[in-house]
């Protein structure tokens, strides 16, 4: 295991799969603390990174390992960190430090339920809003051992290109499951990197947009001389509560995300032509919910599933024209309700939104599914 | 004040400092870029740090990268610039407050790792940015504005705590020693390996006008100057006497491999 990226059909853990992605995309600093059930993806990169010229850190606590993070990624580094639920609400703070600095930084966030390791999918609203301040989040669901590289691969891409912290959005239930994953050549991984300035320092305004509202980054130490403030500051760099400069730069640092939606946001649609009974899921949910569709069909119903890859920010025009094509749609997900009230929010003026949950630490079965279907459908 | 040859230290149009009059940060900002010049240090290289705060303030005005705005958090900062980017400088200016309330965890465990990066702790014995709050380097019985009945807690002593948790170079002195001061940056910032440094400062607005009724700079620092000690004359003190004094000296230096990951393989230089 001495290459950075392992091309070939791998049976693989999917803890171990995000290391991969990671690896692939060019992750060259991981600091982690641990934490059941994502520490596979530690002590994985504890061995494959120092490999392939790479730093690792056991940080002290989570807000030890997202800091690091940040800090190595203002150095240069593609630099990631992996937890699990309750280690996330330690990083939150760290998080809103990239948001408001702007620096790029992938977060694996394995959601468990309370001090357990069962299936849930709760955290979906911390992951969008847990951090104080305005911000906008990226947050990516993957819901297969092929998704987590996939998807991990791609949030390195996104975080370069936003300058904004991305979450891969992991779930018990596909970190700890084996199954197939191909990894690509590597001329098939296209890298993104963050822009960087075109000009000498002395001409350089470190915090003036690109017209896609993100400014080039140059690395520390290479004589720009830049401060990194968690506090409002203008295009120079300097703190400034000018209540001009603080609204400009949060409308320009939420704008980045807001107005680049059609470029972050992907869904996965499924049996949607025809379809008039509408399942949402993301995540693992997904899994069950194709399934179900596919007995659905079998069963004489027009059901479709419309899977979320990016969950923040919302794909608000996929979802919205799914519903003005359906009757009904099922909002599924493994937790008391949440990501339901967007559904309702974009798709209730135009169906029918019925709400499928469940958190009992287990994923919703093909047949609960089903059952669900069919009595909106009777 | 142009002609100033330190003047190129600081960061161009952020003179002056927002810190208040008679404050021991605008003190020891002085002291670095004295003795950052001394070293001829590469500010192009330089990282300075700082969390919240007023001594967090002091890296603002370098002209250097800065990182700063979150409390407690500035080791965990540097160390992955360090260890990603070895070939850079990086300096922390705390207070006391960020180094040893919220910083406690992530300074032992800096110290223990030994760190290759120095560490500025401005003790101006409160929290003073924000409103005059004890600290957990509080004098015993001082009033602040939350021990108004005078305070309860033992106060941390920072140096023997930095020093039994591993730091490589440990020293305390004090805005009302320049000169012994700023030899103290320049040997904390030669040193290979986690540097630690405590200034004991001035807090004239807060801390001197609550625990010691009087806002004058003058008398404050002559109460942490009445109080001070250098280390050869304290080992000869009665212990109850040294109890209450701020010790000064340069108390330990040691020659030990610094921190480069958790997980470094052997082939690696």
């Amino acid at each position: 295991m001495k290459d950075r990226i392992l091309t070939g059909t791998h049976f693989m853990l999917g803890n171990h799969a995000v290391v991969e992605g990671a690896l692939a995309a060019g992750c060259d600093f991981f600091a982690g603390y641990p934490i059941t059930p994502a520490n596979e993806i530690s002590q994985r990169m504890s061995e494959r990174l120092p490999a392939v010229g790479g730093r690792f850190i056991q940080g002290e606590d989570e807000l030890c390992s997202i800091y690091a993070v940040t800090g190595a990624s203002l150095a240069g580094a593609r630099a990631m960190t992996a937890t699990a639920s309750a280690g996330y609400n330690y990083m939150m703070e760290g998080i809103g430090y990239a948001v408001a600095a702007e620096i790029p930084a992938v977060i694996v966030d394995v959601q468990r339920c309370r001090g357990e390791n069962f299936a849930t999918q709760s955290d979906v609203m911390q992951m969008r809003w847990g951090p104080s301040g305005d911000h906008e989040m990226i947050v990516l669901a993957p819901a297969s051992v092929q998704e987590l590289f996939d998807f991990t691969f791609r949030a390195f891409n996104l975080a370069e290109r936003y300058r904004n912290p991305v979450i891969v959005m992991s779930e018990t239930t596909i970190a700890l499951m084996r199954e197939k994953l191909v990894i690509p050549q590597s001329a098939a991984l296209q890298r993104r990197h963050r822009e960087r300035p075109k000009v000498p320092p002395d001409a350089f305004m470190p915090f003036r947009a690109d017209p896609d509202g993100v400014p080039p980054l140059p690395d520390l130490g290479e004589g720009y001389r830049i401060i990194h403030s968690l506090n409002p500051h203008d295009e120079a760099g300097g703190i400034n509560w000018d209540p001009d400069v603080f609204e400009g730069l949060y409308r320009r640092i939420t704008g980045k995300i807001k107005n680049n939606v059609d470029d972050i946001s992907r869904v996965q649609s499924f049996f949607m032509e025809d379809a008039d009974v509408v399942v949402t899921a993301y995540g693992s949910e997904a899994r069950s919910a194709l399934q179900m569709v596919k007995i659905a069909r079998d069963r004489g119903h027009r059901a479709g599933l419309l899977k979320l890859d990016t969950v923040w920010p919302v794909p608000e025009k996929q979802l919205a024209q799914a519903a003005r094509q359906a009757d009904v749609m099922l909002a599924v997900e493994m937790n008391i309700g949440k990501y339901a009230a967007e559904i309702e929010r974009l798709c209730g003026r135009h169906c029918e939104v019925v709400r499928v949950t469940k958190n009992r630490g287990l994923m919703h079965t093909t047949g609960e599914l089903l059952q669900a279907l069919e009595e909106v459908m009777r | 004040m142009k002609n100033n040859p330190l003047r190129s230290y600081i960061r161009p149009g952020y003179l002056p400092h927002m810190f208040c009059p008679g404050c021991g940060a605008g003190q020891v900002l002085h002291f670095f870029v004295r003795a950052a010049d001394d070293l001829g240090l590469d500010f192009d290289k330089l990282v300075a740090i700082g969390g919240v705060g007023c001594a967090a303030r002091i890296p603002v005005y370098l002209h250097a990268d800065v990182l700063h705005g979150v409390h407690g958090r500035t080791l965990p900062w540097a160390m992955g610039i360090k260890l990603y980017k070895p070939d850079l400088k990086v300096v922390i200016f705390a207070g006391d407050g960020d180094a040893a309330a919220i910083g406690g965890n992530h300074l032992i465990h800096a110290a223990r790792r030994n760190l290759d990066v120095t560490m500025i702790v401005v003790n101006n014995l409160n929290f003073g940015m924000t409103g005059g709050q004890m600290a957990p380097t509080t004098p015993m019985q001082c009033a602040t504005s939350t021990t108004p009945f005078g305070n309860q807690e033992n106060p941390f002593d920072l140096c023997a705590l930095a020093q039994s948790a591993g730091a490589t170079f440990v020293s305390r002195w004090a805005t009302t020693r320049p000169a012994q001061t700023i030899r103290a940056i320049k040997k904390a910032l030669t040193h290979n390996g986690f540097a630690f440094l405590e200034i004991i400062s001035q807090c004239p607005t807060n801390f001197g006008r609550r625990a010691l009724s009087t806002g004058e700079a003058v008398k404050v620092r002559q109460w942490i100057a009445d109080r001070t000690v250098t280390l050869a004359k304290a080992t000869a003190m009665d212990p109850e006497k040294r109890a209450g004094a701020f010790v000064l000296g340069d108390f330990h230096q040691a020659a030990a491999p610094v921190f480069r990951g958790t997980s470094v393989s052997g082939t690696e230089e």
